[in-house]
This record gives structure tokens, sequence and C-alpha cells, in this order.
């Protein structure tokens, strides 16, 4: 099987795309004759031509309005914002549009659109290329959410995503676009060939939205994450020693509540994890259902690791990632309630 | 206000260059003159047939809204916006188009579905947010959307279907169909980035599109000068951005028409977008919760330099010799009839207040394509709550 790294993915799960399915146009700013500022995008121009993998201005507004017009007219638009940073122009169309057409047309109109966009920090991006905005869309009715944590979710996920006829924003946590990251930036970086999931099939398949992963099966406790935080919570409970179950939820909506609850119910304690803001942030909505639905099984309180509260700081990256350190303090303090 | 003579001004053809269509951004186009009588380059020569038709959906379109806003003055709906003054703008910008071409309008376009022939009962239905509303509950009144008609749904927020009519003529070109999208947008919102993205992304693909700009000289409260407009026309912005801009007199069925069947050809032909700025004027309030004898005096509309749309073309039509005044009066009243046997109809299907009315469950219907499980979950809740 042909090993890929992330980036190779989404280039792949383009590439099948657009041969399959002659609806499938791509478009943003540097993604076609350039091939994408990561690469994403390498070579579809040259393969399927201007009219179908399409540079745009640079206007992220633009881009989302266009791709709701064409996703009108029958087309199945993937619109590439080039970080997530950048997504703010085009808000409106997303929270006020796109989400909302098939609803207020009572389903007359629709458009399948897919926005892509590079999340996260970890490659000193400083405050506005570093942002994990996932749960500003989590809280919008009417667009799923999707963040792979691996080459091979990445190239399945996205196709499911482009084959949806809802509309997916899909966040590629760019410090994995080349290996995986167990958030210990001073070690060699590993390339996703070491990786069983840098393994992805040539050929089209599909992993289905909605449906999380046990990556690692637990009977200590369970840790809810997604994205880049997947492979920092492995190396965290290789520190901590604790037998944790860890939940990759891959897709944020809709939630795969069932695999949640199972676990928490089984493991009875439970560590949120992710790279975003903490207040308000979509840890927020993963403990309170977990509270919700698992309360009576629930040995100790939740915890959440997340980014702190301010800004993405360029030159305190790493006091500002949530690492596997701030991880194991938080397994221990779930361990230590009896 | 920089008026032009009836007739006074070239219509280049279709394919013209950029350069060759400036001048037409700072004029006014304009065919029927104070007699009614149409003249110049730009009369596009229709049938009598077809200018009746024209008067009937605009006399239609101004009796509908006269009584949807006596209704909503009854309360028996909740919101109303009248375009009065301003039914030449989209009755004969729809006219011009061909049936599949695909409009993408603003809340104050109702003559786009009138001249489509679209059931007045399906509209109010909609204001009514009753039974048979096309969409079940979900919007105000007024933002109506019909797919079959080929005619886009209604944003309340404003501007946002500006790009995305650019959008859909760009996949219309990459499908190879000969079809192209209009869109209407106010001079007010013209401020919004989307009319920029718009424009952008016309004259970068040069998308077969036809984008309105309707200047009724007021937003809500201001005047056309706080979008920009007092220091040069809105239409001058088109060959800014490389794309042809026309001002035509919006009060002026003839020029409309024509020039929107320019726009038309000129897109159609492969040669790029039009900006049309239709100078018009709203005559109403901004909408039922809007009075405007706070911001501007009550006789600016009789002093408006363009008149009254369907004035003028009953004018014309009688000037030609095919219309009177006692025909005039019939077809109002016949209309009259036609609006209140259609509101009968409608709220045969219930009102806001009163049954039958929508199951309030169906509230969770269409927010995705298949209900996910939290959906599924709430609406349980909400069924329990309401006894069902």
């Amino acid at each position: 099987m042909p090993q890929m790294n992330m980036v190779q993915a989404v280039n792949s799960a383009l590439d099948v795309m657009l041969g399959r399915d002659p609806a499938v146009v791509i478009m943003g700013e540097d993604i076609g004759y350039f091939g994408g500022v990561f690469r994403c995008t390498d070579g579809l121009q040259r393969k399927y031509g201007e009219a179908r993998v399409i540079d745009t201005p640079i206007a992220e507004g633009g881009i989302v309005a266009a791709a709701i017009g064409m996703g009108v007219n029958g087309l199945r638009p993937v619109a590439e914002i080039q970080f997530a940073d950048y997504v703010y122009p085009a808000f409106d169309q997303i929270v006020s549009e796109l989400a909302r057409l098939r609803y207020r047309t009572a389903g007359e109109f629709s458009a399948a659109v897919t926005v892509r966009m590079p999340c996260g920090g970890g490659i000193r991006g400083g405050q506005t290329h570093s942002q994990s905005p996932e749960g500003i869309f989590t809280h919008v009715c009417g667009i799923k959410v999707v963040m792979p944590s691996n080459p091979y979710d990445a190239k399945g996920l996205l196709v499911s995503s482009i084959e949806d006829d809802d509309p997916v924003i899909f966040f590629e946590p760019k410090r994995l676009y080349n290996g995986p990251f167990d958030g210990d930036w001073h070690k060699p970086a590993v390339p996703w060939s070491t990786h069983p999931k840098g393994e992805v099939p040539a050929d089209h398949y599909r992993i289905a939205l909605s449906r999380a992963q046990i990556v690692r099966a637990g009977s200590d406790v369970t840790i809810l994450t997604y994205g880049t935080m997947v492979h920092v919570a492995e190396a965290a409970v290789r520190l901590a020693e604790v037998d944790a179950e860890i939940i990759d939820l891959r897709t944020l909506v809709p939630l795969d509540l069932d695999a949640v609850c199972t676990s928490v119910c089984k493991t009875g304690r439970c560590v949120v994890v992710h790279e975003a803001t903490r207040f308000s942030g979509f840890g927020a909505e993963l403990s309170a259902s977990v509270q919700e639905e698992c309360f009576w099984h629930l040995q100790a309180p939740i915890q959440r690791v997340t980014g702190w509260d301010t800004p993405y700081p360029h030159a305190f990256e790493w006091e500002y990632f949530p690492g596997p350190n701030r991880i194991v303090s938080a397994l221990k303090t779930v361990m230590e309630v009896v | 206000m920089r008026l032009a003579p009836a007739g006074s001004v070239p219509r280049p053809d279709t394919t013209a260059s950029l350069a060759e269509t400036e001048r037409l951004a700072s004029t006014l186009v304009r065919v029927l003159d104070e007699e009614g009588r149409a003249l110049g380059p730009w009369n596009p020569h229709l049938d009598a047939a077809d200018l009746q038709v024209g008067l009937r959906h605009m006399v239609l379109t101004r009796r509908f809204d006269d009584r949807m806003q006596r209704i909503q003055r009854q309360g028996r709906i909740s919101f109303y916006m009248k375009s009065t003054g301003e039914e030449a703008v989209s009755v004969a910008g729809a006219m011009a188009l061909r049936p599949d071409d695909m409009l993408f309008p603003s809340y104050r376009n109702q003559g786009l579905h009138i001249a489509r022939g679209r059931s007045l009962v399906d509209l109010m239905c909609q204001c009514l947010s009753n039974t048979r509303d096309m969409c079940k509950g979900r919007q105000m009144p007024v933002m109506y959307h019909w797919a079959s008609g080929n005619i886009f749904s209604i944003s309340g927020n404003l501007a946002t279907q500006f790009p995305q009519a650019v959008g859909w003529a760009m996949a219309a070109a990459l499908k190879g169909e000969d079809r192209l999208a209009s869109s209407w947008i106010g001079e007010g919102s013209s401020a919004e980035a989307d009319f920029h993205h718009g424009l952008t992304f016309a004259a970068v693909y040069q998308a077969p599109v036809i984008l309105n700009l309707v200047n009724n000289q007021w937003a809500i409260s201001t005047f056309q000068g706080f979008a920009g407009g007092e220091h040069g026309t809105f239409a001058a912005r088109g060959p800014g951005y490389g794309i042809a801009g026309i001002r035509v007199d919006g009060n002026d069925f003839l020029a409309v028409y024509a020039v929107t069947q320019w726009a038309a050809e000129r897109a159609r032909r492969g040669a790029g977008p039009t900006l049309i700025e239709h100078v018009t004027y709203r005559a109403g309030a901004h909408s039922t919760s809007d009075d405007p004898s706070r911001y501007r005096p009550q006789e600016e509309w009789q002093a408006f330099p363009l008149g009254d749309p369907i004035e003028r073309l009953e004018r014309h039509l009688i000037a030609l010799g095919e219309w009177s005044a006692e025909r005039q009066e019939r077809l109002q009243k016949e209309m009259d009839a036609h609006v209140a046997e259609c509101w009968k109809e409608s709220v045969r299907f219930g009102t806001l207040t009163e049954g039958p009315s929508l199951d309030p469950a169906t509230m969770f219907e269409d927010v995705f394509k298949e209900m996910p499980q939290h959906l599924v979950r709430q609406r349980r809740e909400l069924k329990t709550l309401l006894g069902g």
C-alpha cells in the first residue's frame, strides 16, 4: 500500500474525487498553478484544468459565496481557506448562508460545499497562523465539522465530506501534515512512513462521518480528543503509565455520543483534550454531555486540557501548546480520586 | 440628480469594449419622455401586448403590496415590505430575461415572482407562515424562494446573494449551459464586502451575470450618500472593476427592459458581466417597522424627477392608442379582486395566530439532509413538552 503524509492524502482525496465526479471543483488562493502553500493541491490544475481547479482572488468571503452559488447550480465545490485564521471574512457566508440554506428554503435549495482549512499551532505561526477555531463552527447549526488526526483518516473523511450533501468544515491540523507529532518539539520530526496510518490506499474509500475511533483501548480513564492532540495524548499515556482509553472523535458535528458515553461509562473517568482555547470551547460541550449522560458512572470530576485563553503567542508557542505534561497532570488528578 | 433627455444616449453594440461603454456609467439611459413617447436607440420596440403584460404585472405588484401592508396593520402578518415606486425594476428585469435564467433577488423584488407567474397564494402563505408556507414557518414574511421558477432564496443578511449569483454563473459557464444569473442589491447594502466580492469575481472569471444595483435613494433612514453615492454614480464602479456599468432610469419600463436585454446579450455572447444602476425611488417606508416621516419629507416622492413607473408606462400605452383611463381603472379593479380572492384562499391554510398550523416538530427538519441523533433527541423532548 502507498505511504502518504497528510498533504499527499488530502491531495489524493481531491484527485480521486475530481476524477470520479465531474461536479467536483476545487478553489482557493494559490491552489491552482502553484499547488497550494502547503502543496495539498499540487499537480491538480495540470491534470484537471483551470476550469475545475480554480485560483481565486484573496477574498475568503467571495470564495465561499461563489462556492455556494456553484453548489446551488449542481456543482460540488471544495474551497480551501489558506489558514483557518483567515476564515473570518467568510463567516457570514458560512454561518448565515451555507449552514442555513437548506433550512430556510425547507429543502428546496442546498449547497454541498466542503470548506478545507489548515488549523492549529506548532509551526511558529503566531496568533494569525495557529488558531483552532473549530468551536466557533460547532456552535453553528447546519454544518458538519471534521478534523482528522492522520493521513488514512484524512483521505477517507475528506472523500466522505465531499460526497456529503450537507456543508462540511474540514480542519487539517497542519502540524500533522508531515508527521505525527507527540508534543515534544525538542525531538526530531517523525515522518508518517513510520506510522501505520501513513499507509493510504490510492483508490477511493470512505470513512463515515460521525464515527469516532478508539485509538487505544483502556480501562482506567477515557481521553476524548481529536486532531494533533490524539498523538500528544498517546505520548502522555505512555508517560503517565495509566491504562487510558483514547478516543479520536474525528467528526465533531454530528458527534458520536454513543462511542463517548460507552467508553466513559466503562472507565468512570474522563479527560477532554484540545488545542483550542478553553472558555466556551468544544471541550465544554464534551464535558457537559459526559456529565449529563454518564454522571452516575463518574468517579472523578472531568478534567479539561486545552490551549490557554489567550491568543497564540509567537515567542511562547510551547508554553502555550497543551503538551504531554499537562495531560499527564490531568490524568493523575482524575486517578487520584478514589 | 444628474438626468439626461430621453433617447439621447447612444447604444453601443453588446460586444463593445469596456472603453466604448464607459459613458453609459455616468449618464442616464431613458426611453420614455414626458409625453410618453419612446425615443432613441434604446427603444426595445416591444409589442403593445407585451407592454400591457408588463403594466398588468406592475399593477398587480402594487395592489398586492398595498393589500399586504393593510393586512400587516390589522395584525394578521408580522411584517411586510412594499416595493411601491420600484415595480419596473423587477418586472421589466424579469421579462427581459429567459425563464431558465436564475434570479438572485433582494427583499424588494416581489415583482420578479409576479412577472414569472407565481401564484399570489404561494407568496401570501409564506407571509402567513401557514401550513402551505414554502419556508415551513422558518423565515420572516417576504423571504420567498422558488426553485422551479428559478428564483433563489432571499436572505435577511443583505448583499450575500450578489457573489453567490456570480458563483452560480461561473458554474453555468463551466457546465457549458446557455443560462445566466441576475442579482439585485440595494444601493445601501452595496457598501458590504459582498458587493466588492461579486464585482471582483465577476470580472476575474468573466461570469455570465447581470449585477443590478437598485438605487432607490434611501437605505432605511440614510440617503444614498451614506453608501458613497454623492461623489460619483454607482454604475461607475463597474468600469473600476473592468465591468461595463450602465445607469438607467429605473422608473422607465422600456429603458430597464432594454438595458437588461443589452446586458443579457452581452453575457450570452461571452462579452462579460454588466453592472446596472437602476435610479428609482422608494416611495413607501423601508418596512412596516419603519416611519419615514422621521427622516425625510413626505412630499419627496412627488418631487422625484423620474415619476411613477406605472403612470409612465400607462401614458406611453395611451400615446400608442393601446390603452385608456377606463381600461386602467378596470385593470386595477380586476387586480384588487384577484388579490382579495387569493387572500381568501390563503387564510384557509391558516395564519400565524389561527389554525390550521404547522407541526412545531418540523423545526428540526432540513437542518441537515438526514436528521442526526442530537436533533432526534431534541425533537422527542419538544414533542413530550407539547404532549404529543
